[in-house]
């Protein structure tokens, strides 16, 4: 079986997450196989001191599962708790 | 029916664009910025959205709305950027044959709103200090 490529995802921070992050959307190449295991990447790349449990999770623009499978092209929005109105 | 705006809110404009003949009712919500939160003095606030997914989200509320209330139409606008104490900074206005209906439906759209949307706002204090709220 051929080793698998790492995939292209698009990534769009906000709120609190956009100010720790520096930045409100970047593309990475990540192999990670779920949200989870992405948002641990970050976690380590950049010391995010929220945990994914407190997040929301958005692929393409609709609330999607922490363990939904990431696909080529994605886009992930990780949506801190929210406080509109 | 769901906008994110940058501009000031048109009230009259949005309450006139809803009336129609066979609308008994109409409810209107505006929520406004408020002076002092958990007995902090505000000075402004900074809303930020994701305006795609909390169009895709508010769709879903109202059709929840709507299966469960005897409604005509919903609209809503919610701004971003940033807004003055007083500010409207979300309108929502449902139509209905009845009134009860109306405020039922408008009130559940509130409440879902302020629970499900991702909008986010930044407060600013009079003592220089400001921050997310709900932040973890």
């Amino acid at each position: 079986m051929p080793p698998k490529s790492p995939k292209t995802i698009h990534i769009r921070y906000y709120a609190m997450l956009k100010e720790r992050r520096g930045c409100d959307h970047e593309t990475v190449k990540t192999m990670a196989r779920t949200a989870t295991e992405l948002y641990e990447e970050l976690t380590r790349l950049h010391k995010f001191k929220i945990p994914h449990v407190t997040l929301k999770l958005a692929i393409n623009d609709e609330f999607f599962d922490w363990n939904t499978e990431i696909n080529e092209d994605d886009c992930i929005s990780f949506i801190p708790p929210v406080a509109g109105g | 029916m769901f906008t994110l705006s940058d501009e000031p809110i048109d009230s009259e404009g949005l309450r006139k664009s809803m009336q129609t003949a066979s609308a008994g009712a109409l409810v209107v919500f505006e929520g406004h910025v408020r002076d002092q939160n958990e007995g902090r003095s505000v000075t402004r606030l900074d809303y930020e959205g994701a305006a795609e997914l909390a169009g895709n989200e508010f769709g879903k509320i109202a059709d929840e709305v709507m299966q469960k209330f005897d409604i005509t139409q919903i609209r809503c606008v919610h701004r971003v950027g940033t807004l003055a104490i007083g500010d409207v900074a979300v309108w929502i206005g449902v139509t209905a044959p009845h009134r009860g209906a109306a405020f039922d439906a408008c009130r559940m759209v509130i409440e879902e709103l302020k629970a499900r949307l991702p909008i986010w706002k930044k407060e600013f204090y009079t003592d220089g200090d400001s921050g997310w709220l709900n932040s973890p």
